[in-house]
Order: C-alpha cells, then structure tokens, then sequence
C-alpha cells in the first residue's frame, strides 16, 4: 500500500449546446472562419449590454436537477476582472457567491464494482472567452472571438475523488450525464467539454489537504488520467525528496507527458469579483422547476437499474450499455423486436456490433447497421435456425453487404441441421472414418471427445445444431 | 428669433409649416458656429447630415406625416453612439472612435423626427462635474465664460442655455445633468433608473447612469423624455412598464401636494444666497396650494462617500475594455501585450478617468472588498429606504440642487474633494434610482440658482407638472445670456 494518499477535485468546463450565445443573438456553431461569430456585444463594444439567454438558463437548471441539486431561486451574475486579448470586455460574466447550481451529487462504479458517490458542489452559468490564434501568424498573436460568449456550465466537484481512474470515471459519468440530457454535445476534441484538475497528496490517513496544484484546460479522458498520474508521481518524488508542493497552475503537455508550471500563486489575478450591474439577479420560479423537471429525460442510472431489472443484466452490462442514450435506445429497440433474448441482445450489442463501430470508428447513431437488422440475426439464431458461430459469419455478411440476416442464411445455404437423422448419419461416418481415435475414446481419452465435434461440424459445415450434436455424440460414441 | 422659441412651440410651428426645418437648422448652424470658439460645447458638429436629415424631415411634414418632433434640432452628449458620426465620450481614447451603431436612445429621436445637429462635450468619460476633464477642453458657462457650466453634460448645458439647440439629450451619474442645468439656468431631468434604455450609451457605472434631457423648460422636456423612455429588451435593466403621455395635462393645479424640503441639504456648505432662491421658489409652490413641511433623509450625508466607492469601482471594470486590441487609442510601435495595455491605457485615458480606475480597482481588491464595495452598497440600501420613507409622507421632495452656483475654471481641478462636494445634493438621487430635476429658480450674485425636485421611482411625471406649474408662475427659465440673446 502507498504511503501516498491522492486527493482530486475537478472543475468541469461543458459548453451548452444553445443556438446563440449566453448574453447575445450570435451564432454559436463551431468551425466558422474566425470572427465571424461575434456581434458588438461579444466584441465588447462600447455602450452594448449583455441580455441573459433563456435557454442556457433551462439547461443549467436541468443540469442541477439531474444530479439532485439544489436550484437557486436568485443567483447572480458577477463581473470576474483580468486583462487578456481573448477577453474582449477586460471581465468575464460568470457567477461566483451565488451560482444557480448547488449540492448536488455524482456516483461513479468503482473498478472493484462498488459505487463511490462524488459531491458536486456547484455549477454556475458563464461566458467562455475567445481564443489566441499562432499558427501561421509568425511572430504575432491572432485573436478569433467567435468562441467569446458561448455559455459554459462550470461543474465544480468536491475534492473526493481518490485516484486518477475515479477522476476519469467521474468525469465521463459527467460527460455521459451532459449529452443524454442534450444540454452539451459532449465534442472533446473541438473543446464542448474540458476540465481542470485539482491534485494533491498526502499522507495516507491524514485528514488535511496538502498543497495542490490546478492542471488547466485538459481535453481528454486519457489526458486526464495521465496528466494526473503524472502530477501525483511528480508530488510524491518532491515531497519524498524534501521538497515542498507550491500551489500553481500548471498545463499538461501531452506530447511530452508530462505537466509544467503556468502561473505561481503569487502571479495569480485577483478578479476583483463585483455583480455585474448590467444584468439583475436571475430569478427562477418554483413552478418553472417543475416544468423543467418534468421534462427531464430518464437519467443513466435509473436507466441502468431498469435494465437490469427488466432484462435481468448484470449491472456491469447495464452500465455499459446506458453509456450513451443512442446506446441504450439502439439496444432497446433490438429487445423490442426479439423481447425473449435481452442477454442475447446485450452480448451482441456489447460485443461483435461494438468491435465493428469501434474499427471503422463510427458510434451507434450512424445508422450502419439498424436495430432491426441486428434483431432478424438474433431472431434466427434464438429460433436455433443457425448457431452462435454461424450467426457471427452471417453478421460479417451483414455488415460487408448489408443485406438481411435471412437472406444471407438462405443464400449461403447456412440454416442449422436440427434434423436428428441426418446428425446421426454424419456421426456414424465420422466414426466409420476414425476407428483408431474412436477406439482410444473409448479406452478412456475423454479429450478426444471434442475432435469427434469438430470432425461433425466440419462435415455438416458447422450446421448441426450444436447442443444436438453434443448429445447425440454422448449417446454413440461408447458404443 | 428663432432660438427663443421653445422646442414645444417650434414643434408646433414646423407641423403647421409655419417654418421649415431647414431654417430652423441653418439659423441653430449659425448660431453654434458663432459660439464654438467661446463656448466649446460641440465635439463635432454634423452640418451636412442635418440639413439632409432636415430635408427630409421638411418632406415628410410637408406630407402630413412625421413625428412628435419630426424636423426639430436636437444634440446628443458625445456619449450616445451614433452610427457613423463619432462618438468620443469627451476621451482621447475615442477620438477616432465611429460607432457601427446607433443608442437606442439616438435611435427613438431619430424616429420621432429630430434632427441631430452635432455631439456635445462633457467630461472625460462622464466624469467630472465642471466639463474640464474632456480631452477636447473645456465648455464654458454662457453666463459667464470664465466659469464652468457643470458637468459632466457641460456641453449639451451650455448649447441649451445659450440657445444653440432647444434641447439635448444627457446622462446623469452623480447629478450630470441636474448640476449643469443649474448652473447654466435651464431644465433638466433624470428619470428612474430603468426609465430609459442605456443601451449605446457609453457606461462610466452602470447601476447609476440615466439618459434624460436638458431643456428650456419643462414642457419641452416631457416632449423629448416621451421619445426618449420606454422598454428595450437590449437593456436588461430598462423596465418594462407603459410611458405616460408626459406632455399632455401638464399643468394641473398643485392643491393638495405635499411637498418635503430635505434638511440635510440645508447644511452648512449651502450658500445663503442659493437658499434664499431656494426658498422663495418653495414659497411659490405654497401660494399654488401646496403644503410644504421639513423632512429628514438621516443617511443622506452618507451619499457622497458612498457614490465615490461604487461608481469607481463600477467604472474600473466598465472601461477595461479600452485596450488597444480592437478599437480607441493604441499606443504606437508597442513591444509586447503588457506594453500595448499601458501605454494605450495611460496616453488614452486623462487624469480622472485614471484616478477612478485606480480608486475603483482598489475598492474591489481582495482583503477591502467588504470594507468599501459592500459597505457602499449596505449604504445604498439605506439611502434607499430614506426616500421610501419620506415618500410615504410627502409626494415630493425639494431643494437645492447644488451647495453655490457656478464657479470659475481652475477653481476645483486641484482638489478632487472640493470638486466631488459639488454633487453632495444630487448624487442621493442616483444611489436610489429615484428621478429628479433641476429647474431654475432665480440668480445668486447674477449667476443661475436650479431647485431640485425629487420623486419616487417612474414618478417623472408628477415632476413635470410640478415643474411645469412653477414655470406658469415664473420666467426664471425663459432668461438667456445677454450674449447670447
């Protein structure tokens, strides 16, 4: 066991997947040729005034609802004071003493398969801010604001998590939580959902915090996790050699794999937060709560229980398959069409259709192969018309050609022999043609049992039935 | 003479075709173009966009159409954007600075018909109560040009007292328009905080800067606030309630009106002189059926320190957008961003924007936030609550607008607290949002005296008629500057 115990806290960064922006009529699609996206208010121009959209004020609140938050009934914007060249106005409209979301709680599966429950302390409605453009621009800085202005919920975890996995299990229980609730189309790469990482250590049974150091702005699952594998060693090897933690904001270099120092603690801004007087406080009415509840879509974990419930799966399985809400909606739809075989289902889903997406790197929405699809190859394979091992080339056939499971089967010639007849006389040929493996079975070589199946199967092409098979050769071959 | 008549009348005679606008605007022309090198209120004078503006609007009355004010000469303090004509806020900053848009404000004017002669000087950013902050010098007081006329609407008062408008439009954030008006001798009001869009209006603090008007007379007053008032969904702080018809039924009898003198400003800074105009204009509302009783705003003193901790600490953010990036001054050949902010910041910005900027950073940095911003604001709310108070016991309260009457330049610029008094009656009004006028009501030592007359929020037009009723008894308005007679 470490001497070592880890301590993380992460401030999550989602996008919130609104038309326009979060205090102006601008777009807020990604990819536009920069600056393109920004009207005066985004610009900072003089004598405009920000107006709050109502719809990011909705996905904040459903947010705070699904993780059984308190929703403030007053919250206020507040003014967050620094000079950049991305931050057209010299402030940030953010909310600092009294954000919209407060207390609400996250719970992440363990690998060990217990569940650990991670506090959320507060998320708070916020503009993002522009970006600095290099690449191309030699010794000079552009500045596209297209991004300024997009609304962002900042999710802000307590300090509970206690590894770099939990960190990363949280975080895409974050991240699966965000998208089935469609306020945040969950894009890493174009920066949708990011996030800082609070880290420190101590010593293992110690109840006070060491120092820790802030990673910022890391845009991916397995950034997180090694960006703070990383930071923890680096603690660790400073402490043990006699050295001290500062506290400092530091960036992960995923080229290099390792974190290095931004900003000390000293360097640090003070944001001289203040309301910002053009905006009044949000007011949100207890009847609009409840409007918003109402239409909150059925959450992951209470999806995850129902499946294991209803379809009887193991709750590792229901997790993996409530993943995602397209996934959990594809793989309904396949038990809907073949309701007796939900465990069927769920290995298919999980396991080859899974592998295929994964290699061609698609997701369960492309429509590559429809749920029905899927179902009519299970169809066939629970009505014992072909075998598991069939099934797995009719849907290769499938996924190449695209044509229906029923179609490959009759084509290919591939339907099960179930005919016990015609099992019988494949056997006996079998046996006709191995007398001396038949004879040293019979002088007790039980291993050779399997080479007398697959001599059948090969026989009948794979198509007799293989529990059939299995029984009918126990009853032959000791003669 | 043309530009002795009111905006009211001239209203009426351009509907009537008794006059075109374009006379009006050639005979306003000449009369700012003769008084600029005196007075200085204009930053820019738009004379070839007028007498278009003025052509159009003399085809649209010849018609039968136009608006409440269509083919009337107005200006607009230098801090309203207006789309292509520029807009400096009396700033180096923004010398160069031409708007891409128009304030909601410009644009309502625009609509109701007037015609915008030119942007008028004020001080730097607002700010300043003398107009000699502005980085295109000082506007000099038509009663006297070697006095200030107030500020920070320095500009817009003068162009009104000396006639070289009938009206323009005015912020005010500590007493910006009240201030001027009395010490030029004309009309001014700031309505309720929400009253009127600040959208385009360049901010100095947000929770406090009003638009209103600067006019000859009440009348003429409730004529441009009804254009100007209203809801705008781009302001989240404009209300949305219905605007009165502020002009019609001014005049109605004034039995009955409680009315409060507040005694805190009758402290010992007040010239006895003022009070003495102060008083008798008092005892004409009395002899109007009136009751008049003294009533105590016990927090009152508190309003200037107060003022000076939230408005800086309001502007400090408000004008950190002024970094030389996207638009306004940038420092030449700068070698890095830290020297493109300070250079750019510091040759942009004057004194007193500076000095605000630096108090104001100071006020909200960590460690004095809760001493002096939140302190401010648990002031504000009892100031606040003075007023309801006394609202519960009288329809109106009055007083002076200012301690004296106005003083020469060069008298206050060495000592920023000397020159912060002189707002030490109006600013209570803005800490509440509650509206407010100055109206004149006779001369201290030949200089214009101004009676302030405040009222519980949208109250604005219980102000006017009271007003308005005055002016039926009174000329006090009706005096111009020999000068410019």
């Amino acid at each position: 066991m470490s001497a070592w115990e880890t301590v993380i806290g992460l401030e999550i960064h989602a996008q919130l997947a609104t038309r326009s922006k979060i205090f102006s009529g601008a777009a807020t699609a990604y990819g536009a040729a920069p600056n393109t996206q920004a009207c005066l208010v985004d610009l900072g121009y003089p004598g405009v005034l920000p107006v709050l959209n109502a719809e990011a004020v909705r996905m904040a609140v459903r947010f705070g609802l699904a993780i059984g938050a308190r929703i403030a009934r007053q919250s206020v914007f507040a003014r967050k004071n620094y000079f950049y060249p991305d931050l057209p106005k010299g402030y940030q409209i953010s909310q600092y003493e009294l954000p919209i979301v407060a207390g609400g709680a996250i719970d992440i599966v363990l690998e060990d398969g217990s569940v650990k429950r991670i506090g959320v302390t507060r998320a708070h409605l916020e503009e993002d801010a522009g970006k600095s453009l290099h690449e191309g621009l030699g010794s000079l800085t552009g500045i596209d604001l297209n991004r300024a202005g997009t609304p962002l919920i900042e999710i802000v975890s307590e300090p509970e998590m206690r590894s770099a996995r939990e960190a990363v299990a949280y975080m895409k229980k974050v991240h699966t939580l965000v998208r089935y609730l469609e306020i945040c189309d969950g894009n890493m790469q174009e920066g949708s959902f990011r996030c800082d990482a609070n880290v420190s250590v101590r010593p293992a049974g110690s109840d006070q915090f060491g120092t820790r150091a802030e990673i910022k702005n890391i845009n991916s699952f397995r950034y997180v996790e090694k960006a703070i594998q990383y930071e923890v060693a680096r603690q660790i090897e400073l402490i043990e050699s006699g050295g001290k933690v500062v506290q400092e904001t530091r960036l992960y270099d995923p080229d290099k794999g390792e974190t290095r120092s931004m900003r000390s603690k000293e360097e640090a801004n003070d944001y001289r937060y203040f309301p910002d007087p053009d905006l009044l406080p949000l007011e949100i009415e207890a009847a609009y709560i409840e409007t918003v509840r109402a239409g909150l879509p059925e959450l992951p974990d209470a999806k995850a229980a129902r499946f294991v419930g209803q379809y009887g799966l193991s709750a590792y399985d229901a997790g993996v398959l409530t993943a995602s809400r397209d996934l959990a909606e594809y793989y309904e739809a396949v038990v809907r069409a073949v309701p007796e075989q939900p465990k069927l289902a769920a290995n298919w889903v999980m396991g080859d259709l899974a592998a295929a997406l994964n290699k061609e790197g698609l997701e369960i929405d492309s429509g590559r192969l429809p749920a029905e699809a899927l179902a009519g190859l299970l169809a066939r394979i629970a009505d014992q018309t072909i075998s598991g091992k069939i099934a797995k080339e009719v849907f290769e056939a499938m996924w190449a050609g695209g044509e229906r499971a029923d179609a490959i089967i009759e084509a290919k010639g591939l339907k099960q022999i179930t005919d016990t007849g015609a099992i019988e006389r494949a056997i006996e040929a079998v046996m006709a043609k191995n007398p001396a493996q038949l004879a040293d079975y019979r002088a007790g070589k039980d291993k050779l049992f399997g080479f007398f199946v697959g001599q059948v199967m090969k026989a009948t092409q794979g198509k007799a039935n293989p529990a059939q098979l299995n029984e009918l050769l126990k009853k032959k071959l000791p003669g | 003479m043309i530009h002795r008549q009111t905006l009211t009348q001239l209203a009426a005679d351009l509907r009537a075709r008794k006059v075109s606008s374009v006379e009006l605007v050639r005979a306003f022309l000449a009369r700012i173009e003769a008084s600029q090198p005196v007075l200085n209120a204009f930053v820019s004078v738009t004379a070839e966009q007028a007498l278009a503006e003025a052509e159009a609007a003399d085809r649209a009355l010849a018609a039968g159409r136009g608006g409440a004010l269509a083919g009337v000469p107005i200006g607009h303090k230098d801090l309203f954007c207006t789309a292509g004509v520029r807009t400096t806020c009396g700033s180096r900053m923004l010398e160069n600075f031409v708007s891409p848009y128009d304030a909601t404000v410009v644009a309502r004017l625009k609509a109701a018909g007037a015609v915008v002669l030119g942007k008028l000087n004020m001080d730097e950013f607002a700010m300043g109560s003398s107009n000699e902050t502005s980085y295109f010098g000082p506007v000099r007081n038509p009663w006297n040009t070697e006095l200030v006329p107030g500020g920070s609407s320095g500009g817009s008062a003068a162009a009104v007292a000396a006639r070289l408008l009938p009206a323009a439009t005015a912020t005010d954030t500590g007493g910006s328009i009240r201030q001027p008006a009395a010490f030029c001798g004309i009309t001014g009001i700031k309505p309720t905080y929400g009253r009127v869009s600040r959208y385009g209006m360049i901010a100095f603090a947000s929770s406090l800067d009003q638009g209103g008007v600067l006019a000859a007379s009440a009348e003429d007053a409730a004529r441009m606030l009804r254009e100007m008032a209203g809801f705008d969904p781009r302001d989240s702080t404009s209300v949305d309630a219905p605007v009165p018809d502020y002009p019609a039924g001014l005049g109605e009898p004034l039995a009955g009106v409680r009315i409060g003198l507040v005694r805190e400003f009758l402290d010992k800074g007040l010239d006895p002189e003022y009070e003495r105009c102060v008083r008798e204009a008092l005892a004409v509302f009395e002899r109007l059926g009136a009751s008049l009783r003294e009533v105590s705003l016990p927090n009152i003193p508190l309003s200037v320190p107060a003022y000076y901790v939230v408005a800086p600490a309001e502007c400090s953010s408000n004008l950190a957008r002024y970094d030389g990036v996207r638009f306004g001054h940038r420092c030449a050949d700068a070698r890095d961003l830290q020297d493109l902010y300070k250079r750019s910041r510091s040759e942009g910005f004057g004194a007193e924007v500076k000095r605000r900027i630096m108090t104001g950073t100071y006020v909200l940095s960590a460690g004095y936030y809760d001493a002096y911003y939140l302190k401010a604001q648990r002031v504000r709310r009892l100031i606040a609550g003075d007023f309801e108070r006394a609202f519960g016991e009288v329809d109106l309260l009055m007083g002076p607008t200012t301690p004296t009457a106005a003083f020469a330049l060069g008298a206050k610029t060495a000592d920023p607290i000397t020159m912060y008094l002189n707002d030490i009656y109006t600013i209570s009004a803005n800490l509440a949002g509650v509206p407010a006028m100055s109206v004149p009501c006779g001369f201290a030592a030949g200089l214009p005296v101004g009676l302030q007359i405040i009222g519980p929020h949208f109250a604005e037009q219980r102000l006017l008629h009271a007003a308005h009723r005055y002016q039926l008894e009174t000329d006090w308005h009706r005096r111009i500057p020999e000068r410019f007679a």
